[in-house]
């Protein structure tokens, strides 16, 4: 057992359960175990008892800023949609945060998706998460029965063997490219601070594709979105994307094909980017959930790269700094123009 | 009685080898991970050796090759000087003979399945007329395989017309029907399988009966309404995230959504793979969504599986292939809702 998330997993349900039980929050969003090895669900805790349930470890995937506005509007009062508001506070919730977590919750905010007052932040370091691939190709494919986490290591075993894996070596990308492993916005504090990753290079992956010719790029691009099936998990997961109707499935009119000719699921990957453009903070749920292995995270980073280049901003990081691709400024760059 | 055949490896190829002469032969095919052919899961034989079938299904399902995305239904043509513009004509049909090597029977049984409510979709049915399928039975199963749990089993033969039993590197095939005997008879060369052998695939498919259960028939029995308002779809859904891993990689889930596609002047109507786990899917004209909320949604994915399609058609609408548990973002396990439902007084 990782003594290091033992501990954080012991604080959290304390915390949870005193603010649930004193009802300053209606519901708390984090992780529970999976049914699978080195699997966490998202999971709402709605009652002191659910709180027990609540886990943190290194298999804690997807950012759980998704749920939040649609929960905090769930725990609305019913009303017509030209209705205002209800007079008096309405109900709080909780939600864990790493890092990327909190960028995201600051994005959500500085778009007023979401309102501070009722979000409760439990913020803790983070170490990184664990990508699935890395661990099945070291051990060939093989299907893993059990898994636990060392503080450094995890250990997995299957029909006929049991290794010992260091954490480093699977990491996912984007963590070990994280420029901000701590919360940025934090009411309560779970866990201890964790150091700043050394990063050397932000952009691998990114600089390995730009240095190719026009022509190999796209088709790099071709090949990795060829296996897309538009399932949209990728979309689903992230918590920038909120728009009530998604400009894939409007039909009327229809912007992109629905199926999977390649020419629509380009404009799916390439739309989708541009979208969270300023936006993305590299938490990789996209990349991780993603059941066919598509590495759609280089086209998201390749715009966090320029957005640093053009406007010397990062998504979330300051959350009063302005929004880059929704402020303008006399002194913007220009020179793309035609 | 089936005849059953007994074949060493070069045998079977040599099987493969005769039917490819008249018929497109497809064995499964993973590839790397990327790449239209790990989408569809099946490549046509390349006429060399028969390739490694890892023990489960296969990422994508048989529905890769039943439900192609797209299906052109029609073609038409907008052109304002054609006579015939806007008319429907009838899209062009694959006529090719199809043989699938390798596949699950937990796949083999989807087809079954979908053939139910699909019994009178003529392209459907076009499809598996002109399809044969062969199928390797499981003599190791995954730990996401639950197919006894919901009326398969790893020696299933539904729809099978061949069902080869790997056995001490020999492989026994059992001819299930007359499209299996066709391919057979005409390829010659296998002798018949040994009594020891067969009295041994018998022991096989023995042992893998005992271990059945009857959740169909237990959820048939249960009231409708009841299992609808069961109190824990609230909690499913808090962690389902409505994007459409589960549903698209299924073999089971086979709804569709058709639409008019029109290039230059041409069009096509075609009908591809929609998901009850879309706001989309159910919305009104009027606006109006009787599944607006998620977890309505959530659980019309079970419910269709679990209980309107057995209530209608008699078994399961799931085969436990297990892929929507592995492939599911946020690790909803179709087992514990099951378990749930049948756990409802
Ligand atoms: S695009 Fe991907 S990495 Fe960026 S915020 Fe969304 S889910 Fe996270
Ligand atoms: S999650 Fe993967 S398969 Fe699904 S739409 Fe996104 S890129 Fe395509
Ligand atoms: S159950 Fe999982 S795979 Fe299915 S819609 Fe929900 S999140 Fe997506
Ligand atoms: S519901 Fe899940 S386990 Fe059942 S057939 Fe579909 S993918 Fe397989």
């Amino acid at each position: 057992m990782s003594q290091i998330n033992s501990k954080i997993t012991e604080e959290i349900r304390s915390k949870v359960k005193a603010l649930l039980s004193a009802e300053e929050i209606a519901a708390f969003v984090g992780f529970i175990d999976g049914t699978l090895p080195m699997t966490a669900r998202p999971f709402t805790a709605r009652s002191p008892e659910d709180a027990d349930r609540l886990v943190f470890n290194s298999f804690c995937v997807v950012n759980p800023a998704v749920y939040l506005p649609p929960l905090l509007k769930s725990l609305e009062p019913p009303r017509r949609p030209t209705d205002p508001l209800p007079e008096g506070p309405l109900p709080k919730v909780g939600i864990l945060a790493t890092g990327c977590w909190s960028r995201n919750i600051s994005i959500q905010l500085q778009e007023n998706q979401i309102a501070r007052e009722r979000v409760v932040v439990l913020g803790t370091g983070c170490r990184g998460m664990v990508d699935m691939r890395k661990v099945g190709s070291i051990i060939d494919g093989r299907e893993i029965e059990k898994a636990y986490e060392l503080d450094d290591r995890i250990s997995v075993s299957g029909k006929g063997f049991s290794e010992e894996i260091l954490l480093e070596d699977v990491l996912r990308d984007n963590c070990l490219t994280c420029i901000c492993p701590n919360p940025v916005i934090m009411d309560h504090r779970v866990g201890g601070q964790v150091p700043d990753r050394r990063v050397d290079n932000r952009f691998p992956f990114v600089d390995e594709i730009e240095s190719k010719s026009l022509d190999k790029r796209w088709e790099w691009f071709q090949n990795e979105i060829s296996s897309c099936i538009r399932c949209y998990a990728c979309r689903n997961v992230c918590p920038l994307c909120y728009c009530p109707t998604c400009f894939v499935d409007d039909s009327r009119p229809q912007w992109v094909g629905k199926s999977l000719d390649p020419a629509d699921t380009s404009i799916f990957h390439i739309l989708r980017a541009f979208h969270c453009a300023g936006r993305c903070t590299n938490c990789g749920s996209c990349e991780t959930v993603c059941p066919m292995g598509i590495n759609m995270r280089v086209l998201t980073s390749k715009l966090t790269k320029d957005v640093i280049d053009l406007y010397g901003t990062e998504a979330g990081v300051d959350s009063d700094a302005p929004l880059p691709l929704t402020t303008y400024s006399e002194t913007d760059r220009q020179d793309f123009m035609v | 009685m089936n005849k059953i055949y007994g074949l060493e490896r070069a045998d079977l190829e040599k099987w493969l080898s005769r039917w490819s002469e008249k018929s497109t032969v497809y064995c499964p095919d993973e590839g790397d991970g990327r790449g239209p052919a790990s989408f569809s899961g099946w490549k046509v034989w390349a006429g060399d050796v028969l390739p490694e079938i890892k023990p489960g299904p296969a990422k994508c399902s048989i529905k890769t090759f039943y439900f192609p995305q797209p299906e052109s239904l029609h073609t038409f043509s907008t052109a304002s000087d054609d006579p015939d513009a806007f008319l429907l004509m009838e899209a062009e049909r694959d006529r090719s003979a199809n043989v699938l090597v390798g596949l699950r029977p937990c796949d083999a049984r989807a087809v079954y399945l979908n053939g139910l409510p699909y019994s009178k979709d003529p392209y459907f049915q076009h499809r598996d007329s002109r399809t044969t399928l062969v199928g390797f039975s499981c003599l190791e199963q995954c730990s996401t395989c639950f197919c006894q749990e919901v009326g398969g089993s790893p020696f299933d033969t539904h729809r099978l017309d061949i069902a080869i039993t790997e056995i001490k590197g020999r492989f026994i095939a059992e001819v299930l029907s007359e499209r299996g005997e066709a391919l057979v008879d005409g390829a010659g060369g296998a002798g018949p399988a040994s009594d020891k052998e067969i009295a041994e695939l018998d022991r096989l498919k023995n042992e893998a009966k005992v271990l059945k259960s009857d959740s169909g028939e237990n959820l048939k029995a249960k009231e409708l309404m009841a299992l609808y308002n069961a109190g824990f779809w609230d909690s499913v859904a808090d962690s389902c995230l409505n994007c459409g891993a589960c549903t698209f990689l299924c073999p089971t889930c086979y709804c569709f959504d058709i639409q008019d596609e029109v290039v230059g002047n041409k069009g096509r109507r075609i009908r591809y793979w929609d998901s009850c786990m879309f706001p989309l899917y159910s919305q009104h004209a009027s606006g109006h969504n009787p599944r607006g909320m998620k977890m309505q949604r959530v659980r019309n994915r079970f419910m269709h599986k679990l209980k309107y399609f057995p209530d209608r058609f008699g078994p399961l609408s799931c085969v436990g292939c297990g892929r929507c548990i592995r492939e599911c973002p946020v690790n909803i396990d179709i087992r514990e809702v099951l378990k749930d439902l049948l756990g409802v007084e």
